[in-house]
């Protein structure tokens, strides 16, 4: 007899070779290189027998025992659906890569538009459903570990504590190697291998135990057959409405149960896996159930009666006295509680850390958790922390209610939980009308039939009061839990299944039909039920002949016809195609879509392939890629807009511009007309007057003289004339070269006196206060002298007071140094003021030698000079203003 | 007999009796020089705001009009000319500084007898003031 000591040994070398296998298993998946049957389809489909757990490896005998064939049941659901689904459940998977779901509380809540709320109801449902689930198997441990102590009288078994370390003990090993990588689509190939290790054990362990059943405590298979005959279980009537119900619970369990999804589709590496594991998997369910009933019926012939049969497994090996096959068989169990359990507890943490835990964690950090490495460490903590909640939840379950109850009616219970997910699941997948509401609808409705029709009532203990199991909810009889709306007589299981599902389902219809799907709903669904269509998986583009006219179409539009047309001409040849359009193939479709990307981008591109070659689908990620674009597109308008406007603005100024070249042109030729009269005039003089003296002979001397004179003077005025225009265009043209120097303006002033009067006869009387002319200044004193002398000889030309006489005023203000020229005369009218500064301008009608450009030569002077010349219009007299700028140091 | 002669003189020189519209001193003692030697008298004025009025009173054989003139320009001297009763015949010489084509046209539509441009060649002033006289007199 192995003692108990021997058992935890083996246990946990068991433990550690299984660490050691999954530890090598990542290993050699994170380096890349992992031999074939590593990835062969072998991993796959036994990762799939976690469906059979401690339940099925022991509950199957004893439900044998007590039921019959109706154990069956829970491997006929499965097969059914390996073998008649498998093209759904390839969609599951294929739905599963496509949208890199976690779970399926993840795919339920991606199908209906992302919604958490649908989330956490998943969630919840399998928490709740699992739950129980979990406690059965740490019973089943518990209990075989209870075996064994029986056995050996030296060891007292604290039942409750050995729970309690293999709930933690598996909590350590699901933490260990359920969190070690972040993204659910790494897959744990560790914990896979691992599982799979262990399902050859388990099916080792039950084929070992019943070929020693039949050939060891039976003469063969056809001694056996007549024990079976002669025992309770060929007694047992076939109920066909239990046959039923529990063959389709037991099959929507293995599509809704998170475990399951786990290993089927978040864990599948290929989707041709799927195909071997639809016969290989039904095999190894038909092997695992081949021995159930000669085990069942040998166990109750030889043990005594009430010995549980839920543990003949382990029991007919012991009572045998065969150890080595009795340790096998333990293992066997073991293996297959704790692969559930750690599949099961990854599975969930993901779904409880993901839904329920993320969202919460990230609203209260509000905006402030933008750190993608503080995220990914919250991510794992609350895995590793959901992992040993749901363990503990397990635990307390079990310490709760778990210890009387029979293993299969727990296991039916989890069962009905999780199918509750099946409609929407289904729904999801196959119709497009399904919507959020309608799913959160029948979601919600089975859970709590579920929960008031089976759970509650399983649970006992004072969870659900004795009144209402027979009276019915708040005493009206048609809301007994077991019989619902008076419909009695049915099996408990049987009704609550029925009713549970039969309601969510028509409220699911019923729910979806009545409201309408949002946009991303909408998309999600299509992109859900047309998968196939337009994902890319091994049939990628999918097209026909009738494609490539559309497509054509399409093009011509985005690609001009011309380009377009070369382009599936050059696709053609390139497929070596003689008629005129090419082939959809999947390398045609990428380079079309590459190039109609380079003129609308590259998600409008996928968008508008992907509606003519993949069918109507388009992807949520496609159609935000094209509102970003379409985004960029408005940004890029808005900046034309900008662009536009200051082009528009740009043209106005260039009108502006223009208009101003326009009139400056003008100006230049009625400068050139001005000039050209100038000039012209003096020489009509001229020319008149030397022709007279060519051509008059003996003409008086007096004549001669005044004659030649004249030439003289308009000879001198036309040089005059030359000289000022020369010196305004150099002025003008700002390449004149001022000489700054430093002198007195007393000096300057004298000089320029002194000059403008000898130039003319006429008398003037100048006015000057030498003391206030003692500044120094710096500039270019000729070009000042030049000023200065152009408005005194001015005022001598054209005062017209009796006596004449001209005031320089020195003064400073503002740091400005001022000169004005005052004269007594009568000044010039308001309204030639503004003009006298012009060319050309003459303000008075009498021609006074000078061509109306000294002022002008005036303004640009001092303009040079950094100063100013200005008509003073308040003085009676003609006044002019010259101020210049004075620097400081320059008083004196 | 030198008042007999004088009045013959005058008689001769009836119908030879110019206004001339000019604003340059020298310019119109140059024109005074030359016409008067012809037999021309010779009726200067240096502003265009009353030319009008006095070739109205002097009632002249011949104008000889300035286009730039202080006042009112020779264009709109000989555009009011040619509105007035009996001026649509007198002869009109233009003389100007600005000889642009277009001054021409413009002087020719508005009823100028002979646009020239300064500086002229005496001969060729000479030559229009006959041409022109006699113009009017055939007429």
């Amino acid at each position: 007899m192995a003692s108990l000591n021997v058992l935890v040994a083996v246990c946990l070398v068991y433990v550690a070779l299984l660490f050691i296998v999954a530890f090598a298993a990542d290993r050699k998946a994170s380096r890349g290189h992992r031999s074939a049957w590593l990835r062969s389809p072998l991993i796959y489909t036994l990762s799939l027998s976690i469906y059979c757990t401690a339940w099925t490896f022991y509950g199957a005998v004893g439900y044998a025992a007590r039921s019959g064939l109706e154990f069956i049941t829970i491997y006929l659901g499965p097969t059914l659906v390996m073998i008649g689904w498998w093209w759904g459940l390839r969609k599951l998977v294929r739905i599963g890569r496509s949208q890199r779901v976690t779970s399926i509380a993840d795919l339920i809540s991606a199908r209906y538009g992302k919604s958490n709320t649908l989330a956490i109801c998943v969630t919840i449902l399998a928490v709740i459903g699992v739950t129980p689930y979990i406690a059965l198997q740490l019973q089943s441990i518990t209990l075989s570990f209870a075996t064994f102590a029986e056995a050996d009288p030296a060891r007292q078994l604290y039942e409750t504590t050995t729970v309690f370390w293999v709930a933690a003990g598996l909590a350590v090993f699901a933490i260990l190697f359920g969190t070690r990588n972040l993204n659910a689509n790494e897959r744990h190939h560790g914990v896979v291998t691992a599982v799979a290790l262990e399902a050859m054990v388990k099916l080792v362990a039950l084929l070992a135990v019943g070929i020693f059943v039949v050939w060891g405590l039976s003469d063969g298979i056809g001694e056996t057959m007549a024990r079976v005959d002669a025992s309770q279980i060929g007694q047992w009537q076939m109920q066909g409405d239990r046959w039923a119900t529990i063959t389709f619970l037991s099959a929507a369990a293995f599509v809704c149960l998170p475990r399951m999804f786990q290993v089927m589709v978040v864990e599948n590496e290929d989707e041709r896996h799927l195909r071997v594991a639809a016969w290989a998997f039904p095999l190894y369910l038909l092997l695992m159930s081949l021995f159930v009933v000669p085990i069942a019926a040998i166990g109750l012939e030889l043990l005594p009666v009430g010995a549980n049969p839920d543990l003949f497994v382990l029991t007919i090996p012991l009572s045998q006295g065969r150890d080595g096959l009795a340790m096998l068989s333990f293992l066997g169990g073991f293996s297959s509680a704790t692969s559930m359990v750690i599949v099961a507890a990854m599975a969930l943490s993901t779904m409880v850390s993901n839904h329920i835990v993320m969202p919460i964690w990230l609203r209260m950090q509000g905006h402030g958790a933008s750190v993608s490495g503080d995220v990914r460490n919250v991510v794992l903590l609350a895995r590793r922390v959901s992992i040993a909640v749901i363990m503990a939840l397990g635990y307390f379950y079990y310490r709760l209610a778990g210890q009387d109850a029979a293993l299969a009616s727990i296991g039916l219970i989890s069962f009905a939980g999780i199918a509750q997910i099946l409609p929407a699941l289904v729904g999801g997948l196959f119709w497009r009308g399904a919507t959020r509401t309608g799913a959160l609808a029948g979601l919600s409705l089975g859970f709590l039939i579920w929960l008031y029709t089976m759970l509650l009532p399983a649970l006992g203990g004072g969870l659900l009061p004795d009144a209402v199991l027979t009276d019915g909810l708040f005493g009206f009889p048609w809301l007994r839990p077991q019989a619902l709306f008076g419909i009695e007589g049915l099996d408990p299981i049987v009704h609550a299944v029925l009713w549970s599902m039969a309601l969510n389902a028509a409220a699911f219809c019923i729910v979806s039909l009545a409201t309408f799907p949002n946009p991303l709903e909408r998309l999600q669904g299509a992109q859900f039920v047309n998968v196939f269509d337009h994902s890319a998986g091994p049939r990628g583009w999918t097209g026909l002949v009738a494609q490539s006219e559309d497509l054509m179409v399409m093009s011509q539009r985005i690609l001009g016809a011309g380009e377009a047309q070369d382009f599936f001409q050059s696709e053609a040849i390139r497929q070596g195609s003689h008629r005129g359009l090419p082939e959809p193939t999947p390398a045609f479709l990428e380079r079309l879509e590459r190039e109609l990307s380079g003129s609308v981008g590259a998600a409008a591109a996928h968008a508008m392939v992907g509606q003519i070659a993949g069918g109507s689908s388009v992807s949520v990620e496609d159609l935000l890629a094209v509102a970003d674009e379409t985004a960029q597109m408005l940004e890029y308008s808005s900046q034309l807009e900008v662009q536009s406007k200051e082009l528009s603005r740009t043209a106005k100024k260039l009108r502006e511009t223009n208009e101003k070249l326009t009139q400056i042109s003008q100006q230049k030729d009625a400068f050139l007309s001005q000039v050209s009269h100038e000039l012209r005039t003096p020489m009509t003089s001229i020319r008149a007057f030397s022709e007279i003296l060519r051509d008059t002979e003996g003409g008086s001397e007096e004549d001669t003289v005044r004659h030649a004179s004249i030439i003289h003077d308009e000879a001198l005025r036309l040089t005059r004339l030359l000289n000022d225009l020369l010196d305004l265009s150099v002025l003008e043209s700002g390449q004149v070269s001022l000489n700054m120097t430093v002198g007195s303006l007393g000096e300057v002033l004298d000089h320029a006196v002194s000059t403008a009067l000898a130039g003319s006869d006429k008398p003037l009387n100048v006015i000057r206060a030498p003391s206030t002319e003692v500044v120094r200044i710096s500039s270019d004193l000729d070009r000042l002298s030049q000023v200065f002398i152009n408005l005194i000889a001015n005022a001598q030309k054209y005062c017209d007071a009796e006596n004449p006489e001209i005031s320089i005023v020195v003064s400073t203000r503002y740091g400005r140094l001022r000169i004005d020229f005052l004269d007594n005369g009568s000044g010039i009218p308001r309204a030639s003021q503004q003009l006298i500064f012009e060319k050309f301008s003459r303000v008075s009608p009498e021609k006074a030698g000078g061509a109306g450009l000294g002022l002008a030569i005036c303004r640009e002077i001092m303009l040079r000079l950094g100063g100013d010349v200005r008509y003073l219009s308040g003085h009676p007299g003609g006044a002019f203003r010259v101020s210049l700028p004075l620097a400081p140091d320059l008083v004196t | 007999m030198g008042r007999k002669l004088a009045l013959r003189e005058e008689f001769l020189h009836m119908g030879r009796h110019v206004v001339l519209i000019e604003d340059e001193p020298n310019i119109i003692e140059a024109i005074r020089f030359l016409l008067t030697r012809e037999g021309w008298t010779v009726e200067a004025h240096s502003d265009g705001q009353n030319a009008i009025e006095v070739i109205k009173a002097a009632k002249p054989d011949l104008v000889i009009l300035d286009l730039m003139l202080p006042g009112k320009s020779g264009m709109e001297i000989i555009k009011d000319l040619r509105e007035q009763e009996k001026m649509t015949e007198l002869p009109v010489l233009m003389l100007t500084a600005r000889g642009q084509a277009r001054d021409r046209e413009m002087a020719e539509k508005a009823g100028v007898s002979r646009f020239m441009t300064k500086p002229f060649s005496n001969t060729e002033v000479l030559a229009a003031v006959r041409d022109l006289h006699a113009q009017a007199n055939q007429a």
